[in-house]
């Protein structure tokens, strides 16, 4: 396994925290809560080595079309770009409930 | 939220083991303990190069069931194949203890244990063994208060030692698609060769260890739909029959009898045990 970390400016606060997903094959689980300050900090742990570039692509492409002040926590078990694009929109709806 | 889940017509088995508990009780009473945000997952697992999960794949809830209080304990079977570690082994051992210190008290709180695991987890060998035999010597303590009601729905099944647990419940729920059995037909095949069972035909394992099979050999009470409305009847029924006369595993001699009833020169098939182990009740 792998663990990454990434950091993005943000101006807007989440207003609420979301878990979905499961770690299961080619799934993920997403915990989404506010940020202590007003940067979006983003720790992936993942199954599947050397895929760096590609989750920096997915989570670059993520927080442009979302500013979002969220502590992300990423628990993944092989999942796609795809799948992790989705888990983390879900992410943010429901934090929005 | 989970709570909005649609409750008829939906498959049990399609749910994540959070949805699953929040599906069985009272609409909107569903509340988690130690819940993921509290992050208390396993400290084995990444250090043995396998992400963690941070409930560690076991849900403890809160809620009610027919309005009278209930605990729900789910296993995540998508994750490490529901394995048992020492983490998610001591969320239910725990909520197991603190049910039976209410229970002892005069507070009845109805437990439910959703059953999907293979096991002890192999990454956390004896930890896991240690928490496993916690859960069993909890439930057989709280059983004489109230009875414990054990789910086993599918996907992925019981086996190993929560095995054990399910032969511990006071009544145990199935589907046709959920299996039930000390060793699961993998570990069988590979301790014993295709020749005693073969893993990937289908037919012949689930008419050993399946839902339909268990149910007529007395080894499950009911056998219902993979359907949450009729999951969660099943389960409200088993309440309201109370504590069993005799549970399955206080049975000894009964079992011994039957065990004695085979011929092991012979292979048995599951129709021929099910003649052989035609549920009689027991008493029950």
């Amino acid at each position: 396994m792998e663990t990454l970390t990434f950091d993005y400016p943000a101006s807007r606060p989440v207003s609420g925290r979301a878990h979905v997903g499961v770690v299961g094959s080619s799934d993920l689980e997403v915990l989404l809560e506010p940020s202590p300050d007003d940067r979006a900090h983003v720790r992936v742990r993942t199954s599947a080595e050397g895929f760096g570039e590609v989750w920096e692509a997915v989570l670059d492409r993520f927080f442009a079309r979302n500013d979002l002040a969220a502590t992300v926590e990423i628990n993944d078990s092989g999942a796609t770009p795809g799948t992790v694009a989705l888990r983390l929109a879900q992410a943010v709806e429901e934090s929005r409930w | 939220m989970v709570t909005a889940l649609a409750r008829t017509g939906t498959r049990f088995t399609e749910l994540s083991a959070r949805e699953r508990a929040s599906a069985l009780l009272d609409l909107g009473t569903f509340r988690e303990l130690i819940g993921p945000f509290e992050r208390l997952e396993s400290p084995h697992l990444q250090p043995q190069d396998v992400v963690p999960a941070c409930d560690d794949g076991v849900v403890v809830a809160r809620g009610d069931l027919d309005g009278q209080e209930a605990v729900v304990l789910a296993v995540e079977g998508l994750f490490q194949g529901g394995g048992i570690g020492e983490v998610s082994g001591a969320k239910m051992a725990g909520a197991l203890e603190l049910t039976l210190r209410d229970a002892e008290r005069g507070r009845i709180v109805r437990p439910v244990l959703l059953l999907e695991t293979g096991g002890i987890r192999l990454q956390e060998a004896n930890l896991g063994l240690l928490s496993v035999a916690e859960i069993h010597a909890a439930m057989v303590a709280l059983r004489s208060h109230v009875p414990v009601v054990g789910v086993v729905a599918g996907m992925v099944g019981c086996f190993g030692g929560m095995a054990i647990a399910a032969g511990l419940c006071s009544y145990v729920v199935m589907t046709r698609e959920g299996r039930l059995g000390l060793n699961g037909p993998q570990v069988i095949e590979q301790e014993a060769g295709v020749a005693e069972l073969d893993s990937e035909d289908r037919p012949l394992v689930w008419e050993t260890i399946g839902g339909q099979q268990r149910a007529a050999t007395g080894m499950a009470d009911a056998l219902v739909e993979d359907d949450v409305t009729a999951i969660a009847g099943a389960v409200r029924s088993a309440f309201d029959a109370g504590p069993p006369a005799e549970h399955r595993s206080a049975q000894v001699e009964r079992y011994e009898a039957r065990l004695a009833q085979i011929d092991t020169l012979d292979q048995l098939d599951g129709p021929a045990l099910r003649a052989l182990w035609r549920d009689d009740g027991g008493g029950r």
